[in-house]
């Protein structure tokens, strides 16, 4: 647990969002994330990611699901319990292309899920800040954490001038817990219409 | 500077007349050597050689305008930066399509029945399974749907090519939309012809019918994609030609990623129907269907049948894998020629089991032959290709491939 200090430039458009991001990298701020409504080609490189690492992964737990697939039916076949079946050789490769194939995927996929979750913190009951409620509507959302590099003052009025519509500072917990948002957190509320 | 014309440079030109020329002169010598031998085995080598050739690489082809219409059909975008270059290969279906023909008429009507045994009338009377099959398997049959199949290919794929010369002038309002419909259209209708002729019956008259008692459900559909999966190596090769001559600079790492993606998966799908036939027959083992696999896998085949899977499955599908590869042009060349031998491989031992039986060879007249056709392919699309700008400026979706990401 523990609280940061983060501000939020909040952008209309991907058109300003790009050139935006462009130059907090030139000034030399560090993201802490975008939010985007959708899924925006080309943010990942823009904002200068490394490439992921989940194919790595995905590699490796398939690995993981041929190999326990063609011991275990190995050792099934041709140790534990030998049957003939049809006058095929109890090593029958062949016939366990399927399975080890299935195995293979169910692996991989379950594996690259489970990770990817990890990785971003997701699981049911977790519950994380959200820096603006209109982030999984139509809203990109830039947060960018302040630090002794990073002044509040000097962000914002950064923020301001490469386009963004609504600057704000927010403390918030970084991490995950357990339990409740309280009033402001709210994921959805109704605008106030005056 | 942006260079819309392709222009054969004399390197280009170099190359194309010493394969022509090295092929030119296996022909030559194969057909003295081979063709008007006394020796019964080597005229088998000879026209089994013709016939493996001819086929696959009419086949290689034509599947560029295979992709050319599911991508069009699939209103598909990305590969405006580069279509002309499968239009080009496919311009060669026609030339080919010519050389198979002749052939097939060789061989049929000199009566080759070592190539196609359902051509011995007499045997025919007395094997009741060749002759149950002698209303599809008989001379008339297979030159005439040859022709049908071959003249359609040509035709429509003519057709969609003269509709892509359309884009090189402006259209004005709804011309555009009409232009996609008439495209779709078209495309539509070659693969209709292309359902019913590459996608069953071409395959098994031009290739199952060797083995003419043997018989496979997942024989076309394995024929086709290993096929589809060279001839996608084959606009890769020309592709990355292009792009190193500083043509086509529309074309990005993203094209690249996309093809490369088609190589790798259709090398999956290679296996997948490879090992669909296979384990069925393998599993139920009833010796007339286990008389394909007998020589393959047990006699003189054996390591051919081994290196087939390594080559055309393991190879491609551990380094296609990485997306890093798909982008390189170094891997993505290296690999586009494996897979063109690798299934050049394979057309030769589905043709040569049930023609050579165990006195196969795989020696200069074979890479002759397979040289010959590397060069006449150099030839005419590099003459394809020099015909027209190399990208249709005002086709409606080329705003969509010069800004593709993947």
């Amino acid at each position: 647990m523990a609280l940061k200090k983060f501000v939020v430039g909040c952008f209309e458009d991907e058109k300003v969002l790009f050139p935006a991001v462009e130059k907090v990298r030139k000034a030399g701020y560090k993201f802490h994330d975008i939010y985007t409504p959708f899924p925006v080609h080309g943010l990942d490189k823009a904002m200068g990611l490394r490439d992921t690492s989940i194919h790595t992964a995905g590699f490796l737990f398939g690995m993981i699901g041929t190999t326990t697939a063609v011991t275990f039916m190995t050792w099934v076949f041709t140790k534990d319990w030998p049957v003939n079946i049809g006058g095929k050789p109890n090593f029958a490769l062949p016939a366990w292309i399927p399975i080890t194939f299935e195995l293979t995927v169910l692996c991989a996929a379950v594996g690259m899920v489970l990770t990817f979750c990890y990785i971003c913190q997701l699981a049911p009951f977790l519950k994380r800040h959200h820096f603006h409620p209109r982030a999984t509507d139509d809203l990109f959302v830039m947060v960018i954490e302040c630090s002794e590099k990073a002044n509040e003052e000097e962000l914002k009025s950064f923020l301001g001038s490469v386009g963004a519509q609504e600057v704000n500072t927010q403390v918030a917990e970084e991490g995950w817990w357990i339990g409740k948002y309280d009033e402001e957190q709210e994921l959805y509320k109704e605008p106030n219409i005056a | 500077m942006i260079k819309q014309q392709f222009e054969i440079s004399a390197g280009y030109k170099k190359w194309t007349n010493i394969l022509l020329g090295v092929g030119g002169l296996a022909l030559v010598l194969g057909i003295i050597f081979l063709g008007m031998s006394k020796d019964e085995v080597a005229q088998t080598r000879f026209w089994a050689s013709l016939l493996q050739n001819s086929v696959f690489f009419l086949l290689i082809v034509n599947a560029s305008m295979f992709f050319i219409c599911a991508t069009t059909l699939a209103h598909g975008g990305w590969q405006m930066a580069f279509r002309r270059v499968p239009e080009a290969i496919s311009s060669l279906v026609p030339v080919f399509g010519l050389l198979a023909m002749l052939v097939f008429v060789a061989i049929v009507f000199g009566h080759r029945h070592d190539i196609y045994h359902w051509l011995d009338k007499e045997h025919v009377e007395h094997d009741p399974i060749l002759k149950g099959k002698s209303g599809f398997l008989n001379p008339t049959f297979f030159m005439v749907w040859s022709i049908i199949a071959i003249g359609l290919w040509s035709f429509v794929g003519a057709k969609m090519r003269k509709l892509s010369s359309e884009a090189d002038q402006p259209m004005e309002g709804e011309q555009g939309a009409k232009y996609i419909v008439k495209n779709t259209a078209w495309g539509a209708a070659f693969l209709v012809i292309f359902g019913l002729t590459v996608g069953s019956t071409i395959p098994w008259l031009w290739l199952m019918s060797i083995d003419a008692h043997w018989y496979s459900t997942m024989y076309s559909w394995y024929t086709f994609v290993s096929s589809f999966v060279a001839g996608m190596s084959l606009v890769v090769l020309f592709v990355v030609y292009l792009k190193n001559h500083d043509y086509l600079e529309y074309v990005t790492e993203e094209h690249m990623h996309d093809l490369g993606k088609f190589m790798f998966a259709f090398s999956v799908f290679w296996t997948y129907l490879w090992y669909s036939q296979f384990m069925l027959i393998w599993y139920a083992n009833i010796p007339e269907e286990t008389v394909y696999f007998k020589p393959r896998m047990q006699g003189a085949y054996r390591g051919i049948f081994f290196l087939n899977l390594i080559v055309n499955f393991a190879v491609p599908f551990l380094l296609l894998m990485r997306r890093g590869s798909k982008r390189n042009y170094t891997t993505l060349t290296f690999l586009a020629i494996l897979i063109i031998l690798g299934h050049w491989v394979d057309f030769y031992q589905m043709v040569m089991p049930g023609t050579m039986h165990e006195h196969y060879s795989l020696g200069w007249f074979e890479f002759g032959i397979l040289v010959l056709y590397a060069g006449l392919i150099m030839h005419f699309v590099g003459k394809g290709l020099s015909k027209k700008p190399l990208v249709a400026l005002h086709h409606p979706f080329i705003k969509e491939s010069t800004i593709h990401h993947t």
